[in-house]
């Protein structure tokens, strides 16, 4: 039996396990990461648009600071985040991003003097102030009432991924590539590290470690078109979820992106309308200001996303072989801005589309993007239930989206809860020592051989990409963008009879090294079991909140839902996992629960909401003489780690 | 475009060193045509209905992650946003990209490389600041120019392509690359990066270094993201030159 041992054991290598890597070697602690690809092929890197971060460099960012930011995020969640991680997150921001600075990134930076943007379809001049004059800028996004989101030209997931892996490099940390961790070991609630299969020899390896992070981004790919990567299939929080221990957080909050483009999913980013593209329909009319006269293109990604299904839905989309789309029209931005700010987009037309941007309107309509959904964690990024087990990033539901997360909030999770997450992880494996029994290791090395070796020796069964295609197509068809119960219910017996399907999967190609198809059969029953918890969780709802809309029950319901759904899977011969709930505390929350702004409020209001804001008052009217960071210290005290608290300065306020 | 459906005929470069007795061998692979289709979808359909055993490196599928480099009909390029439609005869040969360790098929391990090469040259910023930099503070200024003019050397996606196109690392099995130049070009641009010339001059200033290119400018020719390999190969050297 291999074993390799360490302190902190980090599953993924995009940005956030970089990230939490880099903290637990700075602090000393022996370091091993792994990925099933290459650090710098990570997903992160897909990232276009850029990084929320309050520096207020830009003149359309003026005034920006902490407090917008968490205000924008916290509508943004619809108020189904955490406001305590929400807080520690827009307080931290600005320092990750400068320290990104340090290490490499080239963001792109203020020009003194004027310039021509797209606002609203007009063209403005704007005049950027002297002394902003080399700062890093900033572009708008949408759901934010400053231009707030830091980028790289449009390359900002690109260039901060290189600068984090090469940092990671510079601190020799080893990155094993092609490595996927398929079970964790633990014992008595304690997590030991995992059972790992390398993707070339086949071998397993048991990686045994005081902490394990888990940093394995979205599963994106439980939907037949997704914007995500093909690796973003969400097998880190299947094995947290086969622990029967740890608990998943509202796996049914799954963004669907307005613009990715058709047939193939591939996003074009946020940025193109942040710059001011629009969009159109069959007839070229612009009809977003019909829907939403306020933010337009630029109100929150879930907004946009139903609000272009239900123009489609009136016949106003336009048809193709692919079913109907909508037209995304960044014309009017010109050729210079194009080519230099959103050359992505206009290379991903170019190559997918055969279409130049420049001249032509680019066929798009909403798509699965993102997965507020993950392994519940405490704001510390540790899981409540099994000690040991952190989780950062994507594949956590640290919870500072909630049921939506905002454009330019995602990149900068990952650096953000990377820097505070790996913080507490070095603490955990400074205040624990290594103790585990080589039988346990042994026993789930054991329970994982014959897993593998049942599926190479079976003769007749299922095939596993047929059935990762059906799980895909019902995801798709009946858990997205508007939900209703029947559908829901449908999915969820027909998720199940999937799952009870993939006990029998059966290879064609039956070796155990290199083998794509072996691949596939150990990832497609994690991903049923996924896909069970997202359909099942979004049946239960009977509400809707951010990005989870259902048609029968259309409006926020705070009386009833201001809890976070939690999934386990206790017993694995089950064929449905158990759902319970976590009330959200009102009485705690800095914003209590109010209007995002966009069309009716129909919200069942909490009964403790009056309260709190009556008791908000109360607290200001007490404390006349704070300033802002005390009054957040009144309302919303966070468990911020020491060398993250400081304030942050910007251009005209100083640290004020 | 015509909808009419064609068949496809992929030739596929066949070798699992890890299975005992497996021989290198071409193998031919019938596909039928669908609009739009690109390798990426063709190869995964090959797999899915015909020979689940083959071995290929995907990730974003859109071009950016640099994951899927091979050569396609004699040219080393991404096949993730290679479309079919660009082959007239319907013809489809397939390599895995030379000058990288092959691990099966036409997947090669060009994570094991890129890892060696930022290694060698130190693909980082050199200033023992940057560890202390107080993040409370404004950022350092940069002109906005120098922060253009840096990213443009950095959308290297680190492919391979450049690699496998080179003469002179198939002569040289430790010549650096165009990937490697234009990593040393965007440190030594980079105001933040406080390495000195000389310090350059130790990582390139050899035949396995910069003077070593005997200047085919494959790199230019198959570099994906079209970074401006000959301008910077020739402005590394001319740096170079200066110093000894």
């Amino acid at each position: 039996m291999k074993v390799i041992y360490t302190d902190s054991l980090v599953i993924g290598g995009g940005l956030a396990g970089l990230r939490v890597a880099i903290a637990a070697m700075q602090r000393g602690y022996d370091t091993i990461i792994l990925s099933l690809v290459p650090a710098k092929r990570s997903h992160s890197a897909a990232a276009q648009g850029g990084m929320q971060a309050s520096l207020g460099a830009t003149i359309k960012g003026e005034g920006d600071d902490e407090e917008i930011h968490f205000a924008d995020t916290v509508k943004g969640s619809d108020w189904g985040c955490d406001q305590d991680v929400a807080r520690m997150f827009v307080n931290t921001s600005p320092k990750a991003i400068r320290q990104l600075s340090a290490w490499g990134v080239p963001w792109s930076r203020v020009r003194r003097g004027d310039r021509e943007v797209v606002i609203n379809g007009e063209k403005v001049i704007i005049t950027e102030k002297d002394e902003a004059h080399g700062l890093i800028t900033a572009r708008d996004f949408g759901g934010t009432k400053k231009w707030r989101t830091c980028y790289t030209s449009d390359g900002a997931g690109h260039t901060m991924l290189y600068a984090m892996d090469n940092k990671a490099i510079q601190m020799g940390i080893p990155i094993h590539e092609r490595k996927e961790a398929i079970a964790l070991i633990h014992e008595d609630g304690v997590c030991h590290g995992a059972i790992v299969r390398d993707l070339i020899s086949g071998e397993l390896i048991a990686y045994v470690a005081k902490a394990t992070t888990i940093a394995t981004g979205g599963y994106g790919r439980l939907y037949s078109i997704t914007t995500n990567a093909i690796i973003s299939e969400g097998i880190g929080n299947a094995i947290a979820l086969e622990t029967g221990i740890a608990a998943l957080g509202n796996m049914e909050a799954v963004q669907f992106h307005p613009t990715a483009i058709v047939p193939v999913g591939i996003l074009t980013t946020e940025g193109c309308r942040g710059d001011g593209g629009l969009l159109l329909d069959k007839d070229g009319y612009r009809f977003m200001p019909d829907y939403e006269p306020g933010k337009k293109e630029l109100a929150s990604r879930d907004v946009v996303s139903r609000r272009m299904t239900e123009h489609m839905r009136k016949g106003k989309g336009v048809p193709s072989r692919y079913g109907d789309h909508l037209w995304l029209d960044i014309t009017l931005l010109g050729r210079k801005h194009i080519e230099k700010n959103l050359r992505e987009v206009k290379e991903i037309c170019e190559y997918f589309l055969g279409i130049d941007p420049v001249e032509e309107y680019i066929p798009v309509r909403p798509t699965q993007h993102y997965s507020m959904g993950g392994i519940r964690t405490k704001p510390t990024g540790e899981s409540p239930t099994l000690k040991g087990l952190f989780s950062a990033g994507e594949a956590a539901c640290w919870d500072m989206h909630g049921f939506n997360r905002l454009g330019g909030n995602s990149v900068a999770e990952t650096v953000v809860a990377g820097m505070i997450v790996g913080e507490f992880v070095a603490d955990y494996c400074a205040a624990n020592a290594l103790n585990v029994s080589t039988s346990t290791i042994q026993r789930f090395m054991k329970q994982e051989e014959k897993k593998i070796t049942d599926l190479l020796v079976r003769d007749f069964g299922e095939n596993p990409f047929q059935l990762k295609a059906e799980m895909q197509k019902i995801m798709m068809d009946k858990v997205g963008i508007f939900r209703n119960g029947e559908d829901l219910s449908q999915a969820v017996e027909e998720l199940k009879v999937l799952n009870r399907r993939a006990k029998k999967i059966a290879l064609r190609n039956r070796i155990s090294s290199s083998n794509p198809e072996l691949v596939e059969a150990i990832r497609v029953p994690k991903m049923i079991k996924l896909a069970q918890c997202v359909a099942y969780g979004a049946l239960l709802r009977t509400e809707s909140r951010g990005a989870h809309a259902r048609e029968d029950f259309p409006e926020r319901n705070d009386r009833d839902w201001l809890k976070r759904t939690l999934t386990t899977w206790k017993d694995d011969s089950a064929d449905m996992p158990e759902v319970f709930y976590e009330d959200l505390d009102v009485m705690k929350m800095e914003m209590p629960p109010g209007s995002r702004g966009y069309g009716v409020d129909n919200t069942v209001h909490h009964p403790d909401t009056v309260k709190r804001e009556l008791e908000i008052e109360e607290i200001k009217k007490a404390n006349p003489g704070a300033d802002r960071f005390e009054l957040q210290e009144l309302l919303n005290p966070i468990p911020i780690p020491e060398k993250f608290k400081g304030k942050n300065e910007r251009i005209g306020r100083g640290f004020k | 475009m015509s909808d009419q459906e064609r068949v496809l005929k992929f030739q596929i470069f066949r070798y699992n060193p890890l299975k005992k007795g497996d021989k290198p061998r071409m193998v031919t692979y019938e596909v039928t045509e669908a609009p739009g289709m690109t390798i990426f979808i063709a190869l995964n359909d090959i797999r899915e209905q015909q020979d689940p055993s083959i071995q290929f490196d995907f990730v974003c599928r859109a071009g950016i992650c640099g994951s899927c480099a091979m050569v396609v009909n004699g040219q080393p390029t991404l096949a993730c946003r290679t479309l079919t439609s660009l082959y007239e005869d319907g013809e489809i040969k397939l390599l895995p990209l030379p000058g990288f360790e092959l691990i099966g098929d036409l997947s090669v391990n060009t994570g094991k490389f890129m890892r060696a090469m930022s290694e060698r040259v130190e693909s980082w910023i050199h200033d023992t600041r940057a560890d202390d930099v107080n993040y409370e503070k404004l950022e350092e200024r940069m002109d906005p120019d120098v922060a253009d003019e840096i990213y443009e050397l950095e959308r290297c996606v680190e492919c391979g392509c450049c690699v496998s196109a080179c003469a002179t690392k198939r002569m040289r099995p430790d010549f650096l690359s165009a990937v490697g130049f234009m990593r040393l070009a965007r440190f030594a641009l980079d105001p933040r990066d406080k390495r000195t010339d000389d310090e350059f001059y130790e990582i390139m200033g050899d035949d396995d270094g910069v003077f070593g290119c005997m200047t085919l400018l494959g790199c230019e020719d198959y570099c994906p993201k079209d970074l401006p390999h000959q301008t910077q190969i020739a402005y590394l050297r001319r740096k170079m030159v200066l110093i000894r």
